[in-house]
Order: C-alpha cells, then structure tokens, then sequence
C-alpha cells in the first residue's frame, strides 16, 4: 500500500519532536550545572528560569505532543491499511501545532513566559505564551478528530470485526488527550488569556489549580499510552514471542483511559481550596488507575517470558538471558519496566494523600518525573523512533550497536540523575530553585547530591546526542542500501476472533468518563461559583 | 474472550494491594484524623492589612487563653511574616497562612508542615514538633525570579524554656502597657 503520506506526516511530526528535545537536553544540563552553584559565572536566576521555562515546555508539551501525533498517524495507516482520512487538514493541523509553538517560544526565550510549563496564575506571562499554547492544542484536536474518523471508517467497511490493537490503543488515547485537554483549554481561554489582555481585572487562582488538575494527571498517560502501545503490539514479535494476551491489553487500556480522568486533584492534596472528602475520593481513584498498569507489567513480562522460552530459555529465571538483548526494542522495554518498577514505589509515596506532606513540592517530584517520564516513557520514544525510522527512510538503522549504546547509556545516565534528585526531596530542598543558599547547616548537605545529578546530566546529554545522530545519519546517511519490510504487529498467544462491543468501541465508555468526570470534579468546579471568594489581579514575576 | 487464569490471579493480587493502600490511607484519615490540610476558607488577598485576623500586630504566635497556640503567618514576595518565630517543642501548633500577592507553598524541611498558600484562601495545617531546633521555613512553589530567596525561619525550643521565655515577655509587654497607659493618662 502507498502510504507516503502517512509516512512524511509521521517523518515530519517526528523531527519536531526530537528537535525539541535535543534542544531542551542542553537546557537541562545548563540548570543542572546552574543550581549545582558551582560555577560562579553561569549563575543567572532570571535565565534559570528562562530555561526551565522553555525545558518543561519543549519536553512536556512539543515532544509529546508532535510525537505522539506523528507515532498515531503511520499507526493508523499503517495497522488499518488504510490511507490517511483528510490529508490537508491533517497538515493544517500540524501547521497550527507548530505555529503555535513557534509563537510560544518567542516570549519563552526573550524571558517574557517564565511562568513555568504549569503557568500558574496569578504570576502571568505575555499573551504570546498563552495564544500559543492554545494554538498547540487545537492542532492535536485536529489530530484527535483524523484518529477517531479513521477508526470508525474502518469498522464500517468491517463490520463485526476486531480492531486491530495497535489502532485501538491510538484511538483510546486521541479520546483520552480529547477529554484531558478540556480542563487547561477552559483555564486558558476563560482566565488567563483574557487577564493578560486585561479584558478582565482578576481571576481565582483556586479555580485556575482546580481546571489545571482536570488535566495535569491524564496529560501523563496521554504521554505514556504510545509506550504501553509499543509494549504490547511491537515488544512480543521483536524478542521472540507472542503477546499473552490482547483481551487484558485491551481492558487495561479502558481503565487507564477511564480511571486517569477523574483523579487530577491529587495534585491538590496540598491546597486549601479543597474539602478533605474530595481529596481523599481522588486518593481512592488514583490506586484503582494504578491497576492496569500492574496488569500491564504482567502482560509483558509474561510475553517476555514466553519468548525467552521460545528461544529455549531454561528455569525461573533462565529465560531472561536468553532474550534478544540486542534487538533495541527488547533493551528498551526491560530498561524501560526497570525505571517504572523503580519509579512506581515513588509513586505510590506521592499518591499516599497524608504522606504526601513529606515530599511535596520537593526536588523528590521532578526527580521522580524524570525516571518515570524522561526515563519509562522517552526511552520507549527512542525505540520507537529506532523501530520505525527504517520503514520511514526505507533505508537501514545506521548501526545497532551504537542503538543499544544510547539505550543504556539514557538509562544509566537517567539513574544517576534522579537517584539524588529523590534523596534532596528527602533532605527538604525545594523543586524549581536555582543555585541557592539558604544559610543553614541543612542546606550544606545537599551539595554533594547536587555533582552527582551534574554527572547524570552529562550522560544523558551524550545519549541524547547520540539518539540525534543516529536518526540524522540513518535518514540522511549516504547509503545505497534500501530496506523492506513491514511493520511487525505482535501476534497474541490466542486469537481474537470477535469481542464484544465494549471491548472494540469507546462509545459506551464516552458515556461512563461524562458521569465520573460530573461526579469528581462537578462539585469542586462549581463550588467556586457558589462561594464567595476572591479574585486576584495578574502580577508580573 | 480468554483471560488467562493466571492472568485473573494477579488482577485479584493487584486489587488486593490497591485495597490494602487504600484501607491504610481510609483509617488514618477517619479515625486518627490525619488529613491533607483543607479547611476552604475565603479570604481577600488584596486587603490582607486591612484584615483582623492578618493585621500585621496579630502575625506569628499566639496563645488563647485556653492555651491553644495558632501561628498566622503572612507570604509575600520573598518571604514569610514575620521572618522569625519561636515555637514550644512537643505541642500541638496551628499554622494559618495567607497570601498577599502570589501562589506560594511552605513547608518546613523533616516535618510534616507543608501547605500550599493560594492567594484568597486561608490555609491551615496543625503539626507539632518532637525534635527542638533550627527550621527553615521554605517556599515550594515558583513565585517569581526571587523565589530562590524566599524563606523564614522557626526555632523549636524546650516545651519549658519556652513557656518561661513566654511568661519573661509577657511581663515586659505587661509593664510596658501599664507605663504607656500611666503615661497617657498624665
Ligand atoms: C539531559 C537530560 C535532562 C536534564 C539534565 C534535565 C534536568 C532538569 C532540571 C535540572 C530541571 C529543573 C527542575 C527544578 O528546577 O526543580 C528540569 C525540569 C524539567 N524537566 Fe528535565 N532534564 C533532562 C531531560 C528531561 C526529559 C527527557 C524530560 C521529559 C521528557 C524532562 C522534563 C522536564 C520537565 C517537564 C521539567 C519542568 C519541571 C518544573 O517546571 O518543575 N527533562 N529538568
Ligand atoms: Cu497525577
Ligand atoms: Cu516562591
């Protein structure tokens, strides 16, 4: 099938999500070295900022957002055979995303946004920053309708028959990121745009936390979901396998989809602006969302077992050895699952409500984020990119070793890194300070941890260069060999011939998210109507 | 459909470990009362001066007369007011902060002190403190390019050495008030 479109769309989305990176990687080793206060002559605290600034944005929203897009639209074509639905509107909306980060950055590097990628209110940014974030958004909307149409087109034309998991999964998160991203868009549209043009004179920062936290928990699985996607319709058929089952996959999917929405204001444990009840109704939600996640983990594990043994793995533990640890997507998921079994211990302190105290706003969070974002998730970008870029560029990876060499070297570089980072949370240091003194014994202990992350950085700063180099060289490289071939969809250890429709349709759980997200955050929305509370006027920073 | 009854097993482990947290977290919150801070009270962070409660002679500790200590605590950029306070160690201690410009956060370092200050709303948090000592009062939350440089301190003192402190002061205040009032009435 000629899908050159799917593939110059997923080239393209691609690129700007992996320039976005490399860029923010040297932002990132900048602050490192920054607020290590080591070095006296790069101490800046306004282009710390800057660059946190535009670090959290470039990784959290442009690589995500353009690679999840691209990733969906050669996975659409690709698994359905079918041709991308509305082509031009798919480049408009791709278009729109980039101009929306292209107006985004101007105030963003000129030090006019240093808000941080969670912009909260009352502190205020340019205008530029908000209409450009806006602009991002609706470009992936754009994204979202070309999934949802191109998944009903195909079962329309197969009536009674099985979606093909890779697309269910990509469908499952364009109507997760839908949902997700109502909350900052009314937060957006309604508060701070028309504060920053003075259309109005205050906003209710409480109101702003509670619509950001509509987003802020989903918006992670959003960027996970093309992780757990490869895990399971690529990770079994590259090391040897068969997926053990699709129907847990599927199920897993819903629930993370269902369950991720209406528990964002654990984010707010620590906010006045809330009743206990709710809190505490979010708590619950957020151990039930951690569900298909251990389900996950067990579903590849086993699949990982069985194609150990395939490959005449012995014992207990003898099938791990004889995986295919040189295949960069059987590497990329056993590092990957190691930085989430890490990180999910992490997890679970951040999601105890109470205990939650002991490490909130601490450096412990963005060294937690890290390991379980820039380590489970990117890592599983990388592999991606590796597994793909040969059907994209139809010429060969330019060498998998160098692959495998930047696999392990993110993973170290990543344990390095955030191991400190979680041990400074512990020892009270703040998360989003420059270098600083705080003239106390306590703050003397924290200067060691702070080389060790310096160390970290440089080796993730290598391996990400690396990553950068091997896609260039394999795109661009001069070679005159051609590969061919096909996507390898895993095959699951039992067929599935039918399902029934909930299991093959999101129709039903469209409806279930609508009554959840009403009974979640209905009441802690509206109490800020009924309340008589008190705006606050837009300060600069 | 098949699912594989090793597959059902580890769901029921899995539910039974989500139960477990969730029970733990449940008791602790409904019988030892042990709660995230969340009073939602209204206030206006633009008149905070002009407020009763947060006019700045009424900041930092106060004893009722049933012995009952509140710390009021202000934030504003950059720091917390007043910037110092001493504290009886071992006690039950009501913190209520407040902002007057911006969002911040506090919390103070092997402690479970630690609340967001959202502008508008009063935010309380009770914590008491076994261990006496230096603590630095940190702000958590990104407020502006001096965030950095936001900070306070508390010292926790002997339960004892406190409560003489306390009495030595009141008795100066006591003096100084009548002399005032004598003065006044010359
Ligand atoms: C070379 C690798 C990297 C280094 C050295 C690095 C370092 C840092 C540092 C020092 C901060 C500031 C944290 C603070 O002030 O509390 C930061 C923030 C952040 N990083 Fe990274 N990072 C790296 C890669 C990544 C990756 C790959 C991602 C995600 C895909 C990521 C996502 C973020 C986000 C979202 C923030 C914003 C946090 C905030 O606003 O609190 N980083 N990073
Ligand atoms: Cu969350
Ligand atoms: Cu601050």
């Amino acid at each position: 099938m000629n899908n050159t479109t799917a593939k110059n769309l997923a080239l393209s989305h691609m690129w700007v999500a992996f320039t976005a990176f490399i860029v923010a990687c040297f932002m990132g080793q900048f602050q490192v070295l920054e607020r290590s206060g080591l070095f006296e002559s790069l101490t800046s605290i306004s282009l710390y900022f800057t660059s946190v600034s535009t670090h959290g944005v470039l990784m959290a929203y442009v690589l995500t957002t353009f690679f999840i897009m691209g990733f969906g639209y050669y996975t659409a074509s690709d698994s359905l055979k079918i041709p991308i639905w509305n082509p031009k509107l798919a480049w408009a909306g791709f278009v729109i995303a980039l101009l929306g980060v292209v107006i985004a950055a101007v105030p963003l590097l000129s030090g006019l946004a240093s808000v941080l990628y969670t912009f909260y209110p009352p502190v205020t940014a340019h205008v530029a920053f908000y209409i450009g974030v806006t602009l991002l958004v609706v470009g992936s909307w754009v994204w979202c309708g070309i999934m949802i149409v191109m998944f009903y087109q195909w079962k329309k034309s197969n009536p009674g028959k099985v979606v093909p998991l890779a697309m269910f999964a990509t469908t499952a998160n364009a109507l997760l990121w839908l949902w997700t991203s109502v909350g900052v868009a009314a937060e957006v549209l309604f508060q701070l745009i028309p504060v920053a043009l003075g259309l109005m004179d205050t906003l209710d920062p409480g109101l702003a936390r509670t619509l950001f936290a509509w987003t802020l928990h989903p918006i992670v699985y959003f960027w996970l979901i093309p992780a757990y996607t490869a895990f399971y319709v690529f990770v079994p058929k590259q090391a040897g396998g068969y997926l053990f089952s699709d129907e847990a996959a599927r199920m897993a999917l819903i629930v993370l989809v269902v369950f991720s929405l209406p528990i964002g204001m654990h984010h707010l444990y620590m906010d006045p602006e809330h009743a206990s009840g709710w809190k505490l109704l979010h708590g619950v939600g957020t151990f039930i969302v951690a569900l298909p996640t251990l389900v996950t983990g067990f579903t590849v594990i086993a699949s990982l077992e069985i194609a150990g043994r395939l490959r005449g793995g012995k014992g207990l533990f003898g099938w791990i050895g004889s995986l295919p640890w040189s295949n960069p997507m059987t590497l990329g998921v056993i590092l990957s699952l190691l930085m989430l079994i890490l990180g999910g211990f992490g997890g679970i302190v951040n999601a105890s409500y109470a205990m939650n105290a002991m490490i909130h706003n601490t450096a412990w969070v963005p060294g937690h984020f890290h390991l379980i974002f820039a380590g489970t998730t990117v890592i599983m970008y990388f592999t991606i990119a590796y597994y793909l870029w040969p059907f994209l560029c139809k010429k060969p990876l330019v060498s998998n070793s160098l692959a495998l060499v930047q696999l392990w070297t993110w993973f170290i570089g990543m344990s390095i890194m955030t191991t400190p980072w979680h041990v400074l949370g512990l020892l009270g240091q703040p998360r989003r300070i420059s270098s600083v003194q705080y003239n106390n014994v306590l703050t003397m202990t924290w200067e060691p941890y702070e080389i060790l992350m310096i160390l970290g950085g440089l080796v993730l700063l290598s391996s990400a260069c690396l990553f950068f180099y091997i896609l260039v060289k394999t795109q661009f490289g001069a070679t005159t060999e051609v590969f061919v071939g096909e996507v390898e969809y895993a095959e699951p250890l039992h067929e599935v011939k039918e399902l029934p429709e909930y299991l093959n349709d999101f129709r039903l759980w469209n409806k279930v998210i609508a009554v959840l997200m009403f009974i979640s955050f209905g009441v802690p929305i509206l109490q800020f109507f009924f309340m008589d509370t008190y705006g606050s006027s837009a300060w600069g920073y | 459909m098949h699912i594989d009854p090793l597959e059902k097993k580890w769901v029921l482990i899995s539910l039974g470990m989500s139960a477990l947290f969730v029970s733990i977290i449940m008791i602790d919150a409904l019988f030892h009362s042990v709660n995230a801070p969340s009073n939602v009270e209204t206030i206006d962070s633009r008149k905070i001066h002009l407020s009763k409660e947060f006019a700045e002679d009424n900041l930092g500790v106060q004893v009722a007369d049933n012995g009952d200590i509140t710390v009021r605590m202000v934030a504003g950029r950059y720091a917390f007011f007043p910037k110092k306070i001493i504290l009886p160690a071992e006690t039950k201690i009501t913190f209520r902060w407040v902002s007057m410009d911006v969002l911040h956060g506090v919390h103070m370092p092997m402690t479970n002190m630690s609340t967001m200050i959202v502008p508008g709303y009063v935010a309380q948090v009770e914590s008491s403190f076994p261990r006496p000592g230096e603590y630095p009062m940190l702000c958590n939350e990104y407020c502006g390019l001096g965030h950095d440089h936001m900070w306070s301190k508390a010292f926790v003192i002997d339960k004892e050495e406190w409560e003489a402190k306390r009495a030595k002061e009141s008795a100066a205040l006591n003096t100084t008030a009548i002399a005032k009032e004598e003065s006044n009435n010359e």
